[in-house]
């Protein structure tokens, strides 16, 4: 058991190298979102508060169980939140699966018949029949109309999913890395940064950030989040800088592989708020396993606010707004809800958004 | 239809003399085993090989199941030192796709190709056309052979430098300027080799149905297992190239500086999966085709009852392989292909079903007013047609392109393959085993022990497959050796039941070595007046110079 306790420190180690190192290096231009809204005294005091973010840096949108993430023990889809995925999971749900169910049923019902009654103790004699044709025929007419009418509404279902983002849509372009994604939303200025997988407690070395449950589950939780609004139709475009991956989250039923030397487009709309988690989907390399995806859904409003922050525009904006009109000593809530204050100076110290229940540096080990 | 129609007696009167004969003319031990051209030892040789690979390859999915068992990382670094000698956590998760790497290519290429073309079809082939062996038996030999040295290829890629982490797809550019070192070059060079021997197999088993069939047997009453074999020889002439072509690609773009597959320099990555389904989806049909065929047999010997609908059985067959070659992009569904493609790919995918399900509803109504009887062979066959039309009724949800756009790449996908490889394929190898047994080594299985062996295998294999639906419902992916802890119970449940088939196994070795040490002995046709194929007409073993006047088939 020991040797694995050695693997958080190579983890760390060798993240710190890769993953982390270039993910530092992407913010170093604009700001950590921990450090912008953490350090709203200091240098970045003119930027607006980014409204995902309490002020010492803690996330607002916590994962809710069950939405946009696995379920224990469940047996069904993940809920779907975007117009395509709704129709897409009422498709397989009211039609495929009970189709696949009754087919299964009728077969295994069948052949429990057959070897009650044709088995050799009640049936001795056997019959010489090897030809209907009647029924050869039905048993191929038959399958031919269920597919038919399963083709309809699939055929349709792609027509849906592959209907054009409109011109007003967000395009938000995922590149794929060994092994972490980096984002960019090229209609909205110069927003881009890096999203990693965060580790947990025991595998991050002291001042490191890692995981809290505020940040989603165990490998599924990232540093930096995407953030997309909702009811606004989204153009995702997916690339890679090294070998294929794949861009999924399983609630929008949105998978586009990430390839090099191509932009894949597709499109969709979130319908909720929310936190939703995916995984790379398309085998990458060592760490194909540790490298999620996180989307926070918010509204509108929050979304031009949440660009404003990164350092961006809208369209149809000149320029990124004048800094300093937010009130940036008060907290900037969700919902109109404060957040808990926070001993700031300990969260920056400490890298990490959750500082309660961290002890301070040099505690930690 | 010729299960019924033919004449033995023309030729049963002939054990006693072939024996005399065999025992002038079998060779010594060395010359008998590593240079035959027996299409009988040939067919002997295969089935131990895929014997040997499946062990390895079970064993392998063992080591994956384990570190699958429970959320975190295990064994993983334990393993990888062991090979590599020193702890790295990058080497362990790296050791992970060399793991689920090794599985795919040793279970598709190396176990179930073998034992059914290599092992069943070499021996049941020309015995049941009523040839007296193959049309090139040196060629046989030298497939035979490649085989063996592109396992063994594929056995010293992982000691040749970090191991194929690839995946049995091998995409590029994972595979060109994802993997340094020589391992990736090993397991390219092992799938050449590999597929030399099937091509040269095919031809062989073209040929030999072409033109030595016995007198009188025409292509319309060769028994179905044959017709599978010949419509699987095309697929994988026709499909095996393909793969050669791609994988020939993917050397020069590692080791020559090409750029088939790389952006770089004009080539495109989504070409090589192209090419690469082009043979991977006849691939599938080949693991399947001649378990169809094995299983028409079977329970239309133990139905004691013609198989029904014979020509659309075979001609179903013949469908299934030319179908099986305008599908292959449903492989491809996230790759970003035009609409109009992805539409044709749903449409052209679900037509496979219907030639399937006249196989499903055939096999049935053969039974149907048969007289049963549950041998081991026929309970494993009757498992077979279940689990393969559960297999097949999640293939028609995938075929979707707009469902794959979730299900693509997650658990459900592998729980299905699973059903139709694992629980299809192998339950027919398994039928087809006990059905040839008796025949091929002269000695009676235990039925105790099949029976037992069937039972256990059949829980094991559901409890192991049956939850990964449910994974890959909540969209666990494939190829990871960790996952989110909400995974965990179906894991666990798996893992459990991978245990469940392991002791299944056991018995299956057990009952294996028991008789053929001390098996009873088998009579010419155990199975009674259902089995009327030629073999059932030899003495079992049959000589080992078999037909030497040809039998007349009315």
């Amino acid at each position: 058991m020991q040797l694995f306790r050695l693997k958080p420190v190579l983890l760390a180690v060798a993240l710190s190298i890769m993953g982390v190192g270039a993910a530092a290096a992407q913010p170093a231009t604009q700001t950590t979102p921990a450090a912008s809204a953490a350090a709203t005294t200091t240098a970045t005091a003119a930027t607006p508060a980014d409204p995902t973010l309490t002020a010492d840096g803690q996330e607002i949108i916590h994962a809710t169980p069950g939405i946009g993430q696995p379920t224990a023990r469940a047996v069904d889809l993940q809920p779907q939140v975007t117009p395509t995925g709704i129709e897409a999971h009422g498709f397989n749900n009211n039609i495929l699966l009970p189709l696949a169910i009754g087919i299964s049923v009728l077969v295994f019902v069948l052949l429990a018949v057959a070897i009650f009654r044709f088995r050799a103790g009640r049936n001795p004699v056997p019959s010489k029949t090897s030809h209907n044709t009647v029924l050869e025929v039905a048993w191929t007419v038959i399958p031919v109309l269920i597919l038919v009418f399963i083709a309809i509404p699939s055929i349709r279902l792609l027509a849906h999913q592959y209907r054009p983002a409109p011109d007003n849509a967000v395009t938000l372009k995922a590149i794929g890395n060994q092994w972490y994604w980096s984002y960019e939303y090229p209609d909205n200025g110069d927003i881009q940064f890096t999203s990693n997988i965060l580790k947990e407690k025991d595998e991050v070395q002291p001042g490191q950030r890692y995981r809290t449950d505020a940040d989603g589950p165990r490998l599924l939780a990232v540093d930096n989040r995407v953030v997309l609004p909702v009811g606004v139709p989204i153009r995702l475009l997916t690339t890679s800088t090294d070998v294929i991956h794949s861009w999924a989250v399983p609630a929008f039923w949105i998978k586009l592989d990430a390839i090099p030397g191509r932009l894949n487009e597709t499109s969709f709309t979130i319908e909720k708020p929310g936190l939703y988690f995916g995984q790379c989907s398309e085998l990458c390399g060592a760490r194909h396993g540790f490298m999620p995806i996180a989307v926070e859904a918010v509204p509108p409003a929050e979304f031009a606010q949440w660009v404003h922050a990164k350092g961006g525009k809208m369209p149809g904006e000149n320029a990124p707004p004048p800094p300093g009109e937010n009130d940036t000593d008060t907290p900037l809530g969700h919902d109109g809800v404060l957040p808990p204050a926070k001993d700031m100076t300990q969260g920056i110290a400490n890298g990490n958004a959750d500082a309660t229940d961290q002890p301070a540096v040099g505690a930690i080990d | 239809m010729t299960d019924t129609a033919i004449t033995p007696s023309a030729f049963e009167a002939h054990g006693a003399h072939d024996h005399a004969h065999e025992a002038d003319h079998k060779p010594g031990f060395f010359a008998r085993w590593f240079m035959s051209t027996n299409h009988k030892d040939i067919g002997t040789l295969y089935l131990i090989f895929a014997i040997i690979a499946g062990i390895i390859g079970g064993a392998i999915s063992g080591l994956m199941r384990a570190e699958l068992a429970e959320p975190g990382i295990q064994y993983l670094p334990y393993w990888a030192s062991m090979i590599h000698g020193k702890e790295n956590l990058d080497q362990a998760l790296h050791f992970w796709n060399v793991l689920i790497t090794a599985h795919g290519l040793i279970m598709v290429f190396f176990m179930v190709m073998p034992a059914m073309i290599g092992g069943f079809g070499n021996w049941f082939v020309p015995i049941m056309i009523g040839a007296p062996d193959m049309a090139f038996p040196r060629m046989n030999n030298i497939s035979f052979w490649l085989t063996v040295a592109g396992f063994c290829s594929l056995m010293i890629s992982p000691f040749a430098g970090p191991g194929a982490g690839t995946g049995w797809t091998v995409y590029a550019p994972l595979s060109t300027y994802g993997e340094p070192g020589m391992s990736v070059d090993f397991a390219i060079f092992a799938l050449h080799l590999a597929g030399a021997a099937s091509i040269l197999g095919a031809i062989n088993f073209i040929t030999t149905i072409f033109n030595m069939r016995a007198p009188g047997m025409t292509l319309h009453k060769m028994p179905l297992f044959v017709w599978s074999v010949l419509v699987t020889a095309f697929l994988l002439l026709l499909a095996l190239p393909v793969l050669a072509a791609a994988i020939t690609m993917l050397l020069t773009d590692r080791n020559f500086g090409t750029t088939f597959f790389d952006p770089a320099g004009g080539g495109d990555p989504v070409l090589y999966q192209h090419l690469f389904w082009f043979f991977g989806h006849p691939e599938v049909y080949i693991m399947i085709l001649p378990g169809f065929g094995m299983i028409s047999q079977i329970i239309a010997t133990f139905s004691k009852k013609p198989v029904f609908g014979y020509l659309g059985m075979a001609y179903a067959m013949v469908a299934i392989g030319v179908v099986g070659f305008v599908v292959w992009a449903h492989h491809m569904y996230t790759t970003g292909l035009p609409v109009n493609v992805k539409m044709y790919f749903t449409a052209a995918t679900m037509v496979i079903a219907v030639p399937t399900g006249i196989k499903i509803f055939s096999w049935i109504a053969t039974m149907w007013g048969g007289s049963i009887s549950f041998k081991t062979p026929m309970v494993w066959a009757i498992g077979f047609i279940f689990m393969f039309t559960v297999g097949g009724v999640t293939g028609v949800v995938l075929a979707n392109g707009g469902i794959d756009d979730n299900l693509q790449d997650t658990y459900f996908v592998v729980a299905h393959f699973h059903y139709v490889l694992s629980l299809g394929a192998v339950f027919s190898l398994f039928a087809g085993f006990y059905y040839w047994f008796p025949k091929m080594s002269g000695k009676m299985y235990s039925e105790v022990l099949g029976q037992l062996h069937f039972w256990i295998f059949f829980v094991g294999v559901n409890v192991l497959f049956f939850p990964m639906h449910f994974l890959g419902a909540q969209n666990m992916p494939r190829r990871i050796p960790d996952y989110p802890d909400a995974y965990s119970y179906w894991n666990a449940i798996a893992t459990h039941g991978y245990e469940i088939m392991a002791v299944g196994m056991i018995i299956f070795f057990i009952n294996v070595v028991w008789s053929l040490a001390a098996g009873k002995k088998a009579p010419d046709n155990p199975w009674g007046e259902g089995a009327t194929t030629l073999e059932w007409t030899l003495s079992s073993p049959p000589p080992y110079h078999q037909f030497e006047t040809l039998p007349q088939v009315d």
